[in-house]
């Protein structure tokens, strides 16, 4: 190497003032964006679109509609991604000056950041105007911030309550006691009382946006919301500071499972098919899993409802609904839109209303539909008239966080209720 | 390189032109053949660690961000300010101290057993090797489900052994969780350490080990005056690695408890990862990816300067 080792330091040197020269050129942005730009392309090609792994409509389910679509539209292909919820927000992040995905998914939470920060697409032009007559009131808000749409609603969705029947009616209770919150910690003491259940209740309170879901399905029936009128957070206000002391009362009575501080919905879910659990919030998809027999012990023992009202006689469920975005970046738009379109249309939605929702209202009015899923189509129908939205901000994920993080210290016992709220809030309004 | 200089001296005197000749073309197909290596480092390390290094002197607040004022060193003071910044950074030299004595320990006794003259010896070194060989996530994925609460292996032993009389939470509290991660970490790396070792028990001579017999040393003096002095060596190489992977440490901890319960297992790289791609505070990102390049470089320095004062290492 020696003989070579000026030529190796020529080299090196080229490569220097190559590099100099890159970061000199991009000098007017560091991160090197602004230098391309997205393009409509010819409505043909390959659709790239990020789906995430979730209990409802599965990738089965998201095979067989592009199929249909691909069958339909013979010059588009459709390549999905697959990755967990947990890892889809950071996925859309990074990929998105590259323009890997033309389509993905977007949680509620995410339009705030999404369009203010120029990932998603402005698909207001794209939206036909019947649509806001049509489409389920509320669903098509998933992907709006300030009045414009950054994304198509794809199945609205919220938390309903999920009982097992057989623990319920063990114990001489019915369905009318499960009404109040009040009422289920009762009937939840008689079942740790009496049949062999050491924790009757199961949630998803782990450090994730699990726990801010629970957590506001419980503060819209103690009356509360997350943010005043000038849209600061405000869950240190007597409701919050009510909703998380029942959390904590919940958990020190031991009618809730303390390891729910680590479950996500899917551990309740399968808490709940193993018959350890009796009563659960979830989403609306998760009654299919439940009677699944192969990895369900409690096949048609578990019946669902709308979610119990607290002590504001209120039953809102949490707005989980999601949508579908056109990355900014993505060269094929056009082309994007005739999926998203498709996607999102009610004949594709209702083919798959066992899992999942539909967002038009005319579905909701289809006997035969509603026939397939009676029991969540009259749950949800219920519920997705008054939803508890969370907050609406550029920097969600972060205020997020900083919530779980908080909601967390008071669940295990570090802060009181009222103080975690405290923090929570000042750090939120900080920054 | 000396001798490749020495040797081509002697031929250069002898056949000067022809020689230099074939030195250029020598030179020129190293070139070439360095070339596709020196552009991927270039490419995936240098510049990369460049361009961060630049991008945290500036408020960068989106991955698309055109809009970049620049700040100075704002970003390090606000990373700095930031409470949240010293609980992680604390939380990191605990699990790195606490996971590199572990694996030490554990790797200078396994290390031991496997220089031993057993029978199916081989066997054994392979079978060890096995935790190291998966990958992280892999047995990130594996330990969170041992230490399910509902379903966990462990839960299962320690119940029918009768040491618990009821199932725990092992990730559910942020203490014990921190606790959990670092062993999850330790099962992984000690093979890594043990193999360090034994490289080093290796080349310590036999004869040595004979003449402390014969002067009826015991095994405690042995250990103390001929294995450790002569194993220091290895054993700076693995502290110092150990400590560097440990301070970085992210996967198991994405992969097991994703930095909950309360941020009880957020540790700095993960705090880092949050703030750049969660936050999009990319700025701030950069930076605290520098602090944590001083901090790893602080920390070996101050290791290698001990083990060179101690008078017995190589290094």
């Amino acid at each position: 190497m020696g003989i070579n080792s000026k030529r190796v330091k020529k080299a090196g040197a080229v490569a220097a003032s190559m590099m100099v020269g890159a970061l000199a050129l991009s000098g007017c942005s560091v991160t090197g964006a602004g230098t391309t730009e997205g393009a409509k392309g010819d409505g043909t090609g390959t659709v790239n679109a990020l789906f995430m792994k979730q209990a409802g409509y599965s990738e089965d389910d998201v095979a067989k509609m592009i199929a249909e679509f691909e069958a339909q539209n013979p010059e588009i292909t459709v390549e999905p991604t697959f990755v967990s919820y947990e890892a889809l927000h950071d996925k859309i992040v990074t990929a998105a000056p590259a323009g890997t995905y033309d389509v993905f998914l977007t949680d509620v939470i995410w339009p705030a950041e999404f369009a203010s920060k120029g990932v998603a697409l402005d698909l207001t032009d794209r939206i036909p105007e019947s649509w806001k007559d049509d489409v389920l009131g509320g669903a098509l808000d998933t992907g709006k911030y300030q009045d414009k749409y950054y994304g198509v609603p794809l199945f609205p969705s919220t938390k309903l309550f999920y009982y097992n029947t057989e623990l319920v009616e063990s114990v001489g209770a019915t369905e009318a006691d499960l009404q109040t919150w009040d009422g289920v910690l009762d009937v939840a003491a008689k079942i740790k009382e009496q049949e062999n259940i050491e924790f009757p209740l199961a949630w998803s309170w782990s450090q994730a946006e699990a726990l801010i879901c629970d957590y506001a399905q419980l503060l819209g029936s103690f009356g509360g919301e997350f943010t005043d009128a000038d849209g600061n957070l405000a869950i240190n206000s007597p409701e919050g500071v009510e909703t998380l002391q029942w959390m904590m009362d919940s958990m020190e009575s031991g009618l809730t499972n303390p390891a729910s501080t680590t479950f996500l919905e899917d551990d309740v879910t399968k808490s709940l098919a193993q018959g350890q659990t009796a009563f659960a919030l979830n989403w609306e998809s998760t009654l299919r899993d439940l009677d699944d027999p192969s990895i369900s012990k409690v096949v048609g023992k578990v019946a669902v409802m709308q979610t119990p009202a607290g002590p504001s006689g209120d039953r809102r469920g949490v707005n989980g609904s999601m949508a579908m975005s056109i990355g900014s970046q993505s060269k094929n738009q056009d082309a994007a839109w005739t999926f998203v379109e498709f996607m999102s249309s009610q004949e594709n939605q209702e083919q798959y209303a066992a899992s999942s929702m539909p967002n038009w209202k005319a579905s909701y009015e289809n006997a035969e539909l509603t026939k397939s899923n009676p029991a969540v189509f009259k749950a949800a129908g219920q519920q997705f008239d008054d939803m508890i939205a969370r907050p609406v901000m550029e920097s969600y994920n972060s205020v997020s966080q900083t919530i779980q993080v908080e909601l967390q210290n008071a669940l295990l016992g570090k802060k009181t209720a009222q103080e975690a709220l405290d923090d929570a809030v000042a750090a939120a309004n900080k920054g | 390189m000396s001798t490749a200089k020495t040797g081509s001296a002697t031929t250069e005197t002898a056949r000067m032109r022809p020689a230099k000749r074939r030195r250029e073309n020598q030179g020129r197909l190293a070139f070439w053949l360095l070339l596709p290596a020196s552009v991927a480092v270039f490419g995936v390390i240098v510049y990369p660690i460049l361009r961060t290094l630049l991008i945290s002197f500036f408020e960068v607040t989106s991955v698309l961000a055109v809009d970049t004022p620049f700040v100075g060193f704002a970003n390090y003071l606000s990373a700095l300010s930031d409470s949240g910044f010293w609980s992680a950074m604390g939380r990191t030299l605990y699990f790195t101290l606490t996971s590199t004595a572990l694996e030490l320990v554990l790797g200078l006794g396994l290390a031991s057993l496997l220089s031993a003259p057993l029978k199916f010896r081989w066997l054994f070194r392979a079978v060890v090797v096995l935790p190291w060989a998966v990958p992280t996530i892999v047995s990130a994925a594996m330990w969170k489900g041992i230490f399910n609460a509902e379903y966990g292996a462990l839960n299962a032993v320690l119940f029918q052994f009768g040491l618990i009389d009821s199932y725990h939470a092992w990730l559910g509290d942020p203490a014990l969780a921190l606790n959990m991660v670092i062993l999850a970490d330790v099962w992984k790396t000690t093979p890594l350490v043990a193999f360090f070792l034994l490289a080093g028990l290796s080349s310590i001579p036999k004869e040595l080990y004979e003449a402390a017999r014969l002067d009826r040393a015991g095994w405690v003096r042995i250990f103390r005056s001929i294995v450790l002095p002569l194993l220091v060596p290895s054993i700076a190489i693995v502290v110092v690695l150990r400590t560097v992977e440990a301070f970085k440490v992210f996967d198991i901890v994405y992969g097991m408890t994703r930095g909950g319960p309360a941020n009880g297992t957020q540790t700095i790289a993960y705090y880092t990862y949050v703030t750049a791609f969660s936050d999009q505070n990319y700025g701030v990102g950069s930076a605290l990816s520098y602090l944590i390049v001083v901090v790893i470089l602080l920390l070996s320095a101050v290791y290698l300067r001990t083990l060179r004062r101690s008078g017995m290492s190589a290094l």
